[in-house]
């Protein structure tokens, strides 16, 4: 194993272990804090199938930024499907035999990167254009969206104008994987960018805004049935005002 | 109307346009800070407590412990811009940090500061552009006076959660930095007042029992007057079938008070017995302005207590927007459980589903030409649409006021889809701000509406703008001159029922 795989292979594993970690902390906050009143925003649900219903059209069409917005909603929705797709071709690196399924998402997965690197242009952009956003944007905010476009751009280079020897790449990463470091990554520079980033991007995930992801399914006001008048909703530190 | 030139009144334009920022264009020193008589009987300290920076802190992290919503919304949000433009306050004060993520972030810089791993890192090594790089801030005198200022320019509406993604509410932010600022000693007095109010005598008002009583017989005495009934409004009745319980402006202040005979007169016609109580006369709980869980749960503690000294078997709401929300969405959590009042009845129920129901069986009759001078439009109040429901199917908080009003009304008409049902503008005066040292912000808050009003007036030649909320009602008395309309263009849902329903034994007026 040479120097560089040896570094980026400890980078991959403290990347996934912090990520991992933090996220899973994160999640466990969430679903441990109580929700001591019904804050549903009305008109909600009025049972758990219409919840569910209702969450699924948040997390897959961003419902409610349609409604807000129409310009961030289609660089946003089109940036995270096409990150969904993106993500979805990746498995390919990690898993063998490759399931038909990835298999048959290869050449969709392939022109998302244009999906994405377009959608994360927009909103690069709005950021900087719209007084209003700009207004309300921290360094870090900026900063999230250059780090994705160079991930994506990194990553379509690879795929569209100098490519990466793939089987080799798999190799070292089942090879990361299985906890065997024998086989060595590509010594290609646009690589190690795209790692890097990669490996920040995991990094950062469980201390910034991108717990979105996981904290749109524990939002209140989203996630909540409207039955207040029918059931009680006592948390249990409010229960100890009751003695 | 001298007071009129001190304010700048925000300019109605054709159509709602999102106005360029003017930075500090609100700072303000706040409304009146509450006196150590208003902070104690709440239990708050009376005065900014000696080491507030720490303390205001802790208390963060206390709420962050207790409230998922509070940690979920300070995490989320990605500052996408979709909220931007939805507050009432920004389109009419054009003041940055009365965008809802910009509010926000006045509490989201002390979360990110002390309760993330990269701010403690930063912190810590004292790097300010690593602070600067999250938005993180030290607690400090100056974001102290920017919560202050800022979070009593917040009716607690939730029009910004409507639009956000994760349906961050902004109104959960507001109420838990309000209760940071109760707990370092900083409070409003206006809220913090009327609370104790609640406590000592029973109300918002302080109207105490006697007076009540005094109002009570002359409604009754005017309605006799008016139509040769006797219509009663009975206090303190022990074994009446329904407790009614109402916001306080209802016993006295215009056009509340119409609203008032209105559900008596409904009550009367559907020969049911109710009473109002002298303990609990107020509907309103500004424990839920100043989101205190411990005050509004005591404030709740009254009407259940009232409902079991009275017997009672239902209880039923008056026309109010937060109050009903509390009522609604809170009251079974906070006081109950009501096992003791009659199961074939929600509780609490609203005067418009009870109203509606008696329609729909049937049992009243109007005579709706008596509302033919006039031409309805429906405000839908912030609280009710957003926060609460009425009837059993989704959406009927909008439904069935519009039901009522029409089966009283023959001339309706709904303002612009954009700010109605869900989509509501708040009146500008809610969520604990509707006081005189707050008219500035109110004025400016309520030019959304005021623009949407001035378009059915004009389009459709709209009269009247019916309203179910007091803070509605009093709000819009208030500001109409500034936007060159007349107070008494606002009337209550139930005072067109008032107007238009056929008592038996009426004599013609
Ligand atoms: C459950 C999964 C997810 C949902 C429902 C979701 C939803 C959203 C929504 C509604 C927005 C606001 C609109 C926009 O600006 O695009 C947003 C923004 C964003 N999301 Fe996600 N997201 C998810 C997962 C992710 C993941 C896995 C990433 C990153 C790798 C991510 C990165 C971002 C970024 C960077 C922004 C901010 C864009 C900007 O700066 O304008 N999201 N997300
Ligand atoms: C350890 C994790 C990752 C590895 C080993 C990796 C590796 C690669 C490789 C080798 C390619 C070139 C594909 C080809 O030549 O056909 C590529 C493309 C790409 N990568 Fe990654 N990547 C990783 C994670 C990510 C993540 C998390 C993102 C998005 C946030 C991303 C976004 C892209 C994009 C947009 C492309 C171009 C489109 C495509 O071929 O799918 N990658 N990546
Ligand atoms: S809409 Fe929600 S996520 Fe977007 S900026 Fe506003 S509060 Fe943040
Ligand atoms: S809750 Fe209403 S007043 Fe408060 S920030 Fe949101 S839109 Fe503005």
């Amino acid at each position: 194993m040479g120097f560089l795989t040896g570094f980026y292979a400890l980078f991959f594993y403290v990347a996934v272990l912090i990520f991992l970690v933090g996220v899973g902390h994160k999640i466990y906050e969430y679903a441990r804090t109580p929700a001591p009143l019904k804050v549903p925003t009305m008109p909600a649900p009025l049972t758990t199938t219409g919840v569910a219903w209702r969450l699924t059209t948040e997390v897959v069409f961003f419902k409610s930024l349609f409604r807000a917005n129409k310009w961030i909603w289609i660089l946003g929705w089109v940036f995270h499907f096409c990150l969904l797709l993106v993500l979805l071709r990746h498995l390919r690196y990690f898993i063998d035999p490759v399931w038909l399924w990835v298999d048959l998402l290869q050449p969709f997965g392939k022109y998302a990167a244009f999906g994405m690197v377009a959608g994360l242009a927009g909103l690069l952009l709005r950021r900087i254009v719209v007084e209003r956003i700009r207004y309300i944007s921290n360094p870090s905010d900026y900063i999230m969206l250059i780090l994705l476009l160079i991930i994506g751009m990194s990553g379509s280079m690879m795929t569209f104008v100098k490519h990466t020897d793939i089987v080799q790449l798999k190799a070292a990463f089942l090879g990361f994987l299985s906890l065997n470091w024998q086989y060595n990554l590509p010594a290609d520079p646009i690589l190690f960018v795209h790692l890097t980033a990669v490996f920040a991007l995991m990094i950062v995930f469980p201390f910034s805004k991108l717990l979105h992801a996981p904290g749109i399914f524990f939002s209140p006001s989203r996630n909540q049935v409207d039955n207040a008048r029918e059931k009680r909703h006592l948390a249990p530190w409010a229960a100890k005002l009751e003695n | 109307m001298a007071a009129k030139a001190t304010f700048d009144v925000p300019q109605m334009q054709e159509y709602p346009i999102i106005p360029m920022l003017k930075p500090n264009a609100m700072k303000t020193a706040g409304p009146f800070i509450a006196k150590p008589e208003h902070q104690a009987p709440l239990g708050f300290p009376c005065e900014l407590v000696e080491n507030w920076e720490q303390k205001a802190v802790e208390k963060l992290g206390e709420l962050l412990e207790k409230y998922r919503s509070l940690r979920v919304y300070l995490d989320a949000c990605v500052r996408c811009g979709a909220c931007t433009d939805k507050c009432h306050y920004l389109l009419g004060s054009a003041d940055p940090k009365n965008m809802p993520v910009a509010r926000q972030d006045l509490l989201r810089q002390i979360y990110r500061r002390y309760y993330t791993v990269p701010g403690k890192i930063f912190g810590a090594l004292g790097w300010e552009w690593g602070k600067k790089l999250i938005g993180a801030k030290d607690m400090s005198k100056e974001v102290l006076d920017d919560w202050y200022n800022y979070f009593h320019q917040c009716s607690q509406c939730r029009r910004c959660s409507v639009f956000c993604p994760y349906g961050i509410d902004t109104a959960d932010i507001s109420m838990a930095a309000r209760e940071i600022m109760d707990s370092i000693g900083q409070g409003q007095k206006y809220c913090n007042e009327i609370i104790g109010k609640v406590f000592k005598i029973g109300n918002n008002l302080g109207l105490p029992g006697p007076a009540l009583q005094d109002t009570l017989e002359g409604l009754e005495e005017d309605v006799e007057f008016n139509t040769g009934v006797k219509v009663r409004f009975p206090l303190d009745v022990e074994g009446a079938d329904i407790l009614l319980v109402t916001p306080s402006a209802d016993f006295f202040a215009e056009p509340h008070v119409d609203g008032l005979v209105g559900y008596a007169k409904v009550f009367h016609q559907a020969g049911v017995s109710w009473t109002m109580s002298s303990y609990a006369s107020e509907a309103g709980n500004f424990g839920m302005f100043i989101g205190s869980y411990e005050n509004m749960r005591k404030i709740s503690l009254r009407i259940r207590k009232a409902a079991l000294d009275l017997k009672v078997k239902r209880i039923v709401f008056g026309e109010c927007g937060h109050a009903w929300r509390v009522a609604y969405s809170f009251m079974n959590t906070l006081a109950g459980p009501f096992d003791f009042l009659d199961p074939k009845y929600p509780v609490p129920q609203h005067i418009c589903e009870f109203t509606n129901e008696l329609i729909k069986a049937g049992k009243l009759n109007f005579d709706k030409s008596k509302n033919d001078h006039l031409k309805i439009t429906f405000h839908d109040s912030c609280n009710v649409a957003r926060a609460t429901r009425m009837g059993d199917v989704e959406g009927g908080q909008f439904t069935i006021p519009r039901e009522v009003i029409k089966a009283v009304c023959n001339h309706y008409y709904d303002m612009p889809a954009e700010t109605i049902h869900d989509k509501t503008f708040c009146c500008g005066g809610g969520g604990g701000l509707l006081t005189d040292d707050l008219m500035d912000v109110r004025i400016k808050g309520a030019l959304p509406r005021m623009q949407a009003w001035k378009q059915v007036v004009e389009e459709q030649g709209v009269t009247h703008l019916a309203a179910i909320c007091a803070i509605c009602k009093s709000q819009f008395t208030k500001v109409l001159p500034y936007y060159g309309f007349k107070l008494d263009q606002v009337v209550s849902v139930h005072q067109l029922v008032s107007n238009a329903i056929i008592l038996d034994g009426q004599t013609e007026e």
